[in-house]
Order: C-alpha cells, then sequence, then structure tokens
C-alpha cells in the first residue's frame, strides 16, 4: 500500500466516521456528494465533499489540489526574476497585483526605490485590475445563482475593454508579466494614458447599468441575503481578508492599513457589509468598483514624466544580500503576501506565497452548515476563488 | 412594490437587445474570428524569433550563441548549442554563431524575459499566434532555420520598438567603425614614430634603439580617447 492510498483512506474513514456520528441513529437517511473536481459551479478543479440531509448540508469537506503546480519549489530553483512570470499564473485574473506583490517584497530585500512614474502605473494597473476581478466575479455569482448567461456576457464585455488596456501596455491580455524589481519593465504606450481616462469615464455607465439589472432585483435579494452568513469574530480568527472580511464589518484594507505605494495620496473610502452574508459581498465589490475609479480618475492626470525602472536595479546577476523580507498588498480578492529568504545566491532561499483565496476558502464549511446545497454553491462563488492561487 | 426590481433589470436587458443593433461598437466587442480579425496590438508578443540583417537568414544572423537567454528562461525551453568556427558579424567582429537554436514551443510561456537579457537584439517576440501544429514532436520543436526573420519584419510588428533597437545598433556600429578608425591611426602613428627615432638615432651615430611594436596593445589606451567623441 503506497502513501497516497494510506493518507486517502485515512482521510475517507475519518471523514465516514464523522458523518455518522453526525447522523447519530439514522443510518441510510444521509448521502454522501463529492462536488466536483469537474463541477461547473466549483470556479475549476475543486471539490466539495458534502453529506447532505435530504437537502440541507450537515458537513462540508474542501478538497483542494488538484491545480498543485510546485510554484514555491520552482521558485526556490530559479531566479528572482524568472519567478516573475510564474506569478502571474496565481491567480490569472489579477496577474498585475500578483507582480506587484512579488515586487514588491524583492524591492523590499534588495532595498530598491521605485521612480515616481512606474509607481503611479502600479497604481494604475493595480486599481484597472481590482476593477476588472470585481466585474468577473459579479458575473460569476450571478452565473452561479442561475442567472445564466446575461449578467456574466454584460460582465464580460466590459472586462474585454479593460483587457484590451492591458494588452497594449503589457503585450498579453492575462499573463502580463509587467513589473520588475524597481520598477515596471518598458513605459506607458503613446495613447494609452487617454484610452484610460476615457475606459475610467465611461465605466461608471456600466456600474449603473448592472446595479439597474441586479442590485435591487427581489430575486437575487431573496437567493442571497442572510445566506452564507459570517460573524466579523470568526472572520477575523480564520485570518479571512479582502472584501470577505470588509462585508462582516471589519475596517481592514492595506491600502489604508500599510500604505504601500502611493495610495495615501488618494482619498477613497472603504465599503464595509453589515450582515456578512452572501449580498453584502455582492455589493462590497460593486461598491469597491466605484472607489477604485474615484481613484483612477485623478491618478491618471497626475502621472508624472520620468523614468519607469530604477536604474540600480539589474535583470541579470541579481543577487540580494542575505536577508529576508515579507511584501504584502491588497490584491482584490484579499491580502496576498510574499515572504522570501535570500542566502545571498541567485535564487532565493525560501520563497513563500500567502495567498487569500486558499485562507479565505478555509472558512467554508462554517459559512454552508445548515443550508442548502443551492446556498453552497453561491456561498462558494462569493468567496472568490481563484484555483491557481489556492493550488499553487 | 414587489416586482419593480425584476421589470427594472428586463428594461435593462431590452435596451441592450435594441443597442446591439444601434450601438454595435460599444456592444458587441467580439468579431467572427477567422473572416474578421482585430489588428493586434503594437506591444503583442507570442513566441520569441531569431532577427537576421541579410539576404541569406543564416548568414545574418544577430544571435552570437552566448546562451544567456538559455540561461536565463523560466521554462528551459531554449537549447543551443555553439559553433565551433566563428564568423563577422554585423559590425565586423568575429563572433560564434549558433550552430543549433531550438524552441519548444510546446514549454515556452511568451513571457519576454529572453528578449529582456539579451545584449545582442537578437531576439524578439511575434506576434503570429496561429501556431498550431499537426506533428506533436517534431512539429513543437522550432529550429532556428523557422525562427529567423528579417529585421524589416521586426520594423513591420514592433514599429517603436525597433527603431530603438536599431538606433542602439547604430551606435555600436559607429563606435566600432570610430574605433577601427582610431586604431589604424594610431598604428600609423606608431609607426611614424619609431621611424622618426629610427632616423635620429641613425643620425646621432649611436646603436639603433629596439624597435617600438606597433601593435594594436600599447596604442589602444591612446586610441579610446580619441574613439569616446566619436562615439
Amino acid at each position: 500500500m503506497t502513501f497516497h492510498d494510506l493518507a486517502y483512506d485515512a482521510g475517507k474513514t475519518d471523514f465516514h466516521r464523522k458523518a455518522q456520528s453526525v447522523g447519530q441513529g439514522r443510518e441510510g437517511e444521509l448521502l454522501e456528494v463529492a462536488m466536483g473536481p469537474q463541477h461547473p459551479s466549483t470556479h475549476g478543479v475543486f471539490r466539495m465533499d458534502v453529506v447532505l440531509d435530504g437537502e440541507t448540508v450537515v458537513k462540508l469537506k474542501p478538497v483542494f489540489g488538484y491545480l498543485h503546480r510546485n510554484h514555491e519549489k520552482i521558485a526556490e530553483n530559479t531566479s528572482y526574476l524568472g519567478s516573475m512570470p510564474y506569478t502571474d499564473r496565481l491567480d490569472y485574473f489579477c496577474s498585475l497585483t500578483n507582480n506587484w506583490a512579488y515586487a514588491l517584497s524583492v524591492e523590499k530585500l534588495a532595498g530598491l526605490q521605485v521612480p515616481e512614474r512606474a509607481e503611479y502605473i502600479r497604481l494604475i494597473t493595480a486599481e484597472l485590475t481590482r476593477v476588472l476581478n470585481h466585474t468577473c466575479l459579479a458575473g460569476f455569482l450571478l452565473q452561479d445563482m442561475g442567472a445564466l448567461g446575461t449578467p456574466l456576457m454584460y460582465a464580460f464585455r466590459e472586462r474585454e475593454k479593460i483587457l484590451d488596456l492591458i494588452e497594449s501596455l503589457t503585450g498579453a491580455r492575462m499573463m502580463c508579466n509587467y513589473m520588475r524589481f524597481g520598477g515596471c519593465r518598458c513605459d506607458l504606450p503613446a495613447g494609452w494614458l487617454d484610452a484610460a481616462k476615457k475606459l475610467v469615464a465611461e465605466y461608471p455607465r456600466f456600474l449603473d447599468e448592472f446595479d439597474r439589472l441586479l442590485s435591487g432585483n427581489e430575486i437575487l435579494m431573496a437567493r442571497t441575503q442572510g445566506v452564507g452568513k459570517l460573524s466579523a469574530e470568526l472572520a477575523i480568527n480564520a485570518g479571512i481578508t479582502g472584501p470577505m472580511l470588509r462585508a462582516s464589518g471589519v475596517d481592514y484594507d492595506l491600502r489604508k492599513v500599510d500604505n504601500y505605494g502611493i495610495y495615501s495620496r488618494y482619498p477613497f473610502r472603504v465599503p464595509l457589509g453589515d450582515h456578512g452574508d452572501v449580498y453584502d459581498r455582492y455589493m462590497i465589490r460593486m461598491l469597491e468598483m466605484r472607489e477604485s475609479l474615484k481613484i483612477l480618475e485623478p491618478a491618471l492626470k497626475d502621472i508624472p514624466e520620468g523614468p519607469v525602472v530604477d536604474p540600480k536595479a539589474k535583470l541579470r546577476g541579481f543577487r540580494p544580500k542575505p536577508g529576508e523580507a515579507y511584501g504584502r498588498i491588497e490584491t482584490p480578492k484579499g491580502e496576498l503576501g510574499f515572504y522570501l529568504i535570500s542566502d545571498g545566491s541567485p535564487n532565493p532561499y525560501r520563497y513563500r506565497v500567502r495567498p487569500p483565496s486558499l485562507i479565505n476558502l478555509t472558512i467554508l464549511e462554517d459559512m454552508c452548515l445548515g443550508q442548502t446545497i443551492a446556498d453552497a454553491v453561491i456561498t462558494l462563488g462569493s468567496v472568490d476563488i481563484v484555483l491557481g492561487e489556492v493550488d499553487r | 412594490m414587489l416586482g419593480t426590481g425584476i421589470l427594472k433589470g428586463m428594461v435593462e436587458t431590452a435596451k441592450n437587445f435594441a443597442g446591439s443593433y444601434t450601438d454595435p461598437a460599444n456592444r458587441l466587442t467580439t468579431v467572427e474570428y477567422p473572416e474578421q480579425r482585430i489588428a493586434s496590438k503594437e506591444n503583442a508578443r507570442q513566441f520569441p524569433f531569431l532577427v537576421h540583417d541579410t539576404e541569406d537568414p543564416m548568414k545574418g544572423l544577430r544571435c552570437v550563441a552566448c546562451q544567456i537567454c538559455e540561461k536565463e528562461c523560466p521554462p528551459q525551453c531554449i537549447y543551443i548549442v555553439k559553433s565551433k568556427d566563428k564568423r563577422a558579424d554585423y559590425k565586423g567582429q568575429m563572433q560564434f554563431y549558433p550552430a543549433t537554436f531550438d524552441i519548444d514551443l510546446s514549454v515556452c510561456m511568451s513571457c519576454q524575459i529572453c528578449v529582456e537579457v539579451c545584449p545582442f537584439e537578437s531576439i524578439k517576440m511575434d506576434t503570429e499566434f496561429e501556431l498550431s501544429n499537426t506533428d506533436r514532436f517534431g512539429g513543437l520543436l522550432v529550429n532556428k532555420h523557422q525562427l529567423a526573420k528579417s529585421n524589416d519584419h521586426y520594423r513591420k510588428i514592433h514599429p517603436t520598438e525597433a527603431g530603438v533597437s536599431d538606433a542602439a545598433l547604430a551606435v555600436e556600429v559607429a563606435k566600432a567603425q570610430a574605433k577601427a578608425k582610431a586604431d589604424v591611426e594610431a598604428k600609423a602613428k606608431a609607426a611614424a614614430e619609431a621611424k622618426a627615432k629610427a632616423e635620429a638615432a641613425a643620425a646621432a651615430g649611436t646603436a639603433p634603439a629596439p624597435a617600438v611594436p606597433a601593435g594594436p596593445k600599447p596604442s589602444s589606451p591612446a586610441a579610446s580617447p580619441a574613439a569616446a567623441p566619436a562615439a
């Protein structure tokens, strides 16, 4: 018997035992269902082992690792620069914020300065990414609720416009590989700022449209209010970050707390939820998009001329001094951090990712217990996971 | 009133439906792909190619087989074998050239790091995206004959970038030419000095001084300040 068989058996017996203890004296009435890894509502190769009493979830075990790609070990065996394109593939909706988090921690490690123009470009691209991610999430969440097609199609139409901007800047739609240690890879192409200004000016039109289409919809409210509740206390204890934490009413946004980049220069509000249910999580994202546009509008006007990369930074033969650094930023999904230890060689000695999706997902069972299986699906949808980041 | 939100939403879908006929530029973002195509963006990157300057692609490859891209490539998809002999490059210097230069198309992740680390402006990103192949073993291993594309092609797909690259190469060529010219002048000067010294020695009637070596080695420090302003 191999190690894997043993581990699988151990997990299975444990799972069975727990399931039996829940339904003591009601053998045969409980039903075990393995949702996934090919279930379309699970946003990728993610499996939920659920025990159902009729339609009610009595036990839920998230199983992940199907998309494990050994990201951390690969990074420890390649140069610092070589890991940058791999970070794109963590959360493939928001590759620009992943790049930024990694660049930030390497800059901390090596003591590099980021020029003013590069800081602006980073802020602009990160906020565009936030808008893009939340737009998609709203579409996917509605898709999970059974609103097939229409909201997702409208969301993807708007996403396309942002992707066009990102493509003309970075050369790729999703795998951007744009940030470099001490700045950005290339300067903005001619006419990019005007196109971005136009997009930012027109975007509220889509948000209004989406609000009219959905936010006041009675079916949506009946379906989401009071579903998948997460208390503020539990959210804090479980280490939840990002919009999920804020939907539970905890005022914690790294853009305000850490003041990384140049976020302190632009006033914006952090929307907070009251109930921590699926509806709050949906609304938080709709509101955050408007706040992001408020940051983007002045930033696109203020962006100064100048170099986009620290002249001291070099691409080849980059060896930071021995030491360690943890850099974190507020990505659209929560706190993404990179913990790096350098031993003075061209490769990091230790490279650790703190993925927001994985940690937000750990609380799934507590949110789903006692609710119907259809609610479990939309609760998962509202967590906003990307399996590339969960499994790494 | 119950149902108002739903009705509002229905109005929105109706508007979008009508808008797809009256305002297709904003409402429809996709095109019918094989028949219609969207022009690729200037920064777009798909797969690397090797730049050559002359008519014969194999003779004019800028690549000098330094193997930096092979080392830096994150998924290790480049395979280079250095040539045994040397040949003159675009500025007349003797350089190695790649005897083999393969890129595994199935492994390449289009990250552009090879382009960034190349010091010779010899590998660039193409915008061609229809790269499918029926042979999954040989067909996906792209060799140097398939990779070689002309500088004109590069100018066509990335005009701004190619301008910068051409200017950088022109500076290199000017530097090389100035250095060669300075070398020639320094050689002539050294030879003239040696001749004058020998004549002086002969005139003085003493034994001739040991000849000053007129090679480029001692003359190059004298030549470099002369070359710098020219560059």
